[in-house]
């Protein structure tokens, strides 16, 4: 796949960081205020969507990239189940118990595993847009060749 | 006391797919060991609610969000009789699958992706059938079919890539529609627990959208289980699918998701009318009938017991619909109970021989090499084992005793009879007639043939892991027909029957009233 | 009312785009269409006069918030619609490479 021209280049490159940036926060806030894992991971997805049509990328890279992406997928979500999962071994005993402490509504660090079951379901979207994104354009590379 | 066991059917699988995923990337053999003990797992634990459970219904509250005055908050899982034969069914017949893909699927790629969407399948039977909210019934029923259109696409030649978009095209379509239905259900009930929506539903909150929130549910599982007008897709997708996987769309999956949620949602969610009563077992006498005239004429034999499914699933929905109009009409219930047994078990058998038949088709095809059945001829010298076990399934399946067919039809056409629906136990025999006959030409070409096939190659019995699931399943044909019995009917399928006649049983468990 | 009618007509059109239209990734985007009439029409059920968004105000719990339940089936439904819709993407590519064209009357290798 080829890259587009050094305007978009430079642009991107000014803004993808800002962009990951903001899906992070997103992401950590996203028990406070509107948004959270989902939203946050495809603002994250988007910005490496938005590095890879700028510059470009050749065929054996996207194969290893979207390889990796399915690992991080893969593992995100196996973490979110084992914290889900930990519920039947702690505390009440139940599946999905948020067994730590909830803390005082309205900080950033407060409501038991919301924030991190946020961050798990962040990497997970963010990991699995990018393959699917991947994933079509192999597709449509190996149509071209 | 809460059962931990309950949530674990649902996690099992899952983590057994993305473990699949990670391990099966460094270490070959990994997947197929992982899913068979996901598997082993998942069949021990509902066997084991099963014979412990018994009667009882045990509700699970996910994250201990207790009912507020009355009404049910955060997400219930229900395991009583009926989901507890359908877990069953469910896992056995995975378990039996994934034995059979060990040799199938040798000679496809990527391995790990295969299992992994067939765990993530069983996830999503399992959700639906243990979700006691209509919305996670839509989560965990686009879970499973979603793996299932990937895997039916399996193969990625020009059939298989027809047949999943069919199949996805009109999937999609019917999601929708449930979903417009669970928006309209949540404007009229302002809740999604089925236990509740009961509640609000009896009290005469049913707001103006009551018929068309039924239509719409109908028209949606009844896309997702084939019934007749819905069925274009089956055949196609069917027979498309890899064996092992056609073996559980035909046997488990149409039930899981199709069935299973129409009666559980017309029993339990709605009351009962008469007309809606009259619609479904309209519906269901219509693809008995159509489905089996539409079998006859088919020489490929997996589209053949494609058809056969979508007539069977009509003896199924039928028999449920007897049971509700005489249930409607608060006369012999006791006639409605036994309609009601009858249908259930059906469906136990039908799980049982339609994978069985499945897997046979899926041996010839891996030995001869075609699935025609004017090239084949012969093949019961060749290939001994399968051609007795499809014997069992063809036997069980046209209701010959003493296999489970049998007494299933029986049931049913005695509940017919005694509820004075004689047209419809007409119909019953007659289609029970030409399925043998149909069945019989798919022994005498495939099997019994003097003369022989136009196949050149040396045909030869299948590997040891194919048989061994295909016996285990003959013998799960036979066995199923004890439950017939009067001691053994009252302890396993009484509970399911009780559950859906007792209609307020159900809700009032759950909201504790 | 009118919401709701317009939301059942967005959902009629979507609906018969997937019946009459011929390339197949026109029905993709019709099946797209039909999918958002659905979300609409949950987030419309939420609304109530005058709400504002359900984030609790500690300083003045008090108000009339949108009912949030809608809201979270949508974006659960969302993602459920992303899974469909990129399946039904890779199988048309997939469909294209096979057959050479996106016309779904030249697609009939199964028949009968």
């Amino acid at each position: 796949m080829k890259g587009m021209t050094v305007i978009v280049k430079k642009t991107t490159q000014l803004i993808a960081g800002i962009i990951f940036l903001y899906g992070i926060y997103i992401i950590l806030h996203g028990h406070l205020t509107p948004g959270g894992g989902f939203a946050g991971g495809v603002i994250l997805a988007g910005s490496f969507i938005l590095l890879i049509l700028a510059f470009g990328s050749d065929f054996l890279h996207l194969v290893r990239e979207e390889r990796g992406s399915t690992l991080y997928e893969n593992l995100a979500i196996l973490i979110f189940l084992l914290l889900a999962l930990s519920g039947l071994l702690v505390g009440a005993k139940i599946f999905f118990t948020n067994w730590l402490p909830h803390g005082t509504p309205g900080e950033l660090i407060s409501a038991g595993f919301l924030p991190l079951y946020n961050i798990f379901v962040g990497i997970e979207v963010a990991a699995s847009i990018l393959t699917i994104f991947l994933a079509l354009v192999i597709f449509k590379e190996e149509i071209l060749k | 006391m809460m059962n931990p066991l309950i949530p674990l059917l649902v996690a099992v699988p899952l983590a057994g797919a993305f473990l699949i995923m990670i391990l099966g990337r460094f270490i070959t053999g990994v997947p197929r060991i992982m899913a068979l003990a996901t598997l082993l797992l998942l069949a021990f634990i509902s066997f084991w609610l099963l014979i412990t459970g018994g009667a009882a219904s045990s509700v699970y509250t996910l994250g201990g969000w207790e009912p507020v005055d009355g009404v049910p908050i955060g997400l219930y899982l229900i395991h009583d009789g009926f989901s507890a034969l359908v877990l069953c069914i469910i896992s056995l017949i995975g378990l039996l699958s994934v034995i059979y893909s060990i040799s199938y699927m040798a000679r496809y790629t990527s391995e790990n992706y295969f299992y992994s969407l067939f765990c993530l399948m069983i996830a999503g039977m399992n959700g639906v059938v243990l979700s006691g909210d209509i919305f996670n019934i839509f989560v965990f029923l686009e879970i499973s079919v979603i793996s299932s259109y990937a895997l039916v696409a399996f193969g990625v030649e020009k059939n298989e890539l027809e047949a999943t978009l069919k199949y996805q095209v009109l999937g999609a379509v019917a999601s929708f529609m449930i979903l417009f239905a669970i928006g309209f259900i949540y404007w009229s009930a302002k809740t999604l627990n089925i236990a509740d929506i009961r509640v609000v539903f009896g009290e005469g909150g049913q707001g103006p959208h009551y018929i068309l929130i039924q239509i719409l549910l109908l028209t949606g599982f009844g896309l997702k289980a084939a019934i007749i007008p819905f069925h274009a897709w089956l055949p196609d997708a069917h027979s498309s699918a890899p064996s092992p996987i056609s073996a559980m769309l035909s046997g488990v999956l149409i039930k899981a998701v199709g069935i299973y949620v129409i009666i559980r949602l017309f029993f339990n969610m709605f009351e009962i009318t008469v007309g809606m009563a009259i619609l479904i077992t309209t519906l269901g006498a219509l693809s008995m009938a159509a489905g089996v005239f539409l079998a006859i004429g088919q020489w490929d034999i997996k589209r053949l017991l494609a058809y056969h499914s979508i007539s069977q699933m009509g003896y199924v929905i039928m028999s449920v619909g007897i049971g509700m109009i005489l249930m409607a009409r608060g006369i012999r219930s006791e006639v409605a109970a036994l309609a009601i047994t009858g249908g259930i078990f059906h469906m136990l058998n039908h799980a049982a021989f339609k994978g069985l038949l499945f897997l046979n088709a899926g041996a010839i095809e891996y030995s001869a090499g075609t699935r025609d059945l004017r090239e084949m001829g012969g093949l019961a010298r060749s290939m001994p084992f399968t051609s007795a076990t499809s014997l069992a399934a063809s036997l069980s399946i046209s209701g010959i005793p003493p296999f489970n067919g049998f007494f299933s039809k029986l049931i049913i056409i005695v509940a017919a009879v005694m509820g004075r629906f004689y047209l419809l136990a007409a119909l019953a025999a007659l289609v029970s007639i030409i399925t043998l006959a149909s069945f019989m030409k798919f022994q005498r070409y495939a099997f019994y043939n003097t003369e022989p096939g136009k196949i050149q190659k040396e045909i030869r019995e299948v590997p040891l892991p194919m048989l061994l699931s295909m016996v285990t399943l003959a013998l799960i044909c036979l066995l199923l027909s004890l439950l017939a019995l009067p001691g053994i009917r009252e302890t396993v399928l009484s509970p399911a029957t009780d559950i859906l006649m007792d209609q307020m049983k159900y809700s009032s468990q759950i909201t504790g009233m | 009312m009118t919401v709701y009618w317009l939301c059942f007509i967005l959902f009629l059109t979507g609906l018969y785009g997937v019946i009459t239209r011929r390339n197949l990734i026109k029905i993709a985007i019709s099946l797209s269409v039909m999918e958002f009439s659905c979300f609409l029409f949950l987030a419309l059920i939420g609304y109530r006069e005058g709400g504002v968004a359900p984030i609790v105000d500690m300083a003045d719990p008090v108000k009339t918030y949108v009912d949030p339940l809608p809201q979270a089936m949508v974006l659960t439904a969302i993602v459920i619609g992303l899974a469909t819709t990129a399946m039904l993407m890779a199988v048309i590519i997939r469909i294209y490479r096979k057959y050479g064209t996106f016309d779904i009357r030249e697609i009939k290798n199964l028949r009968g």
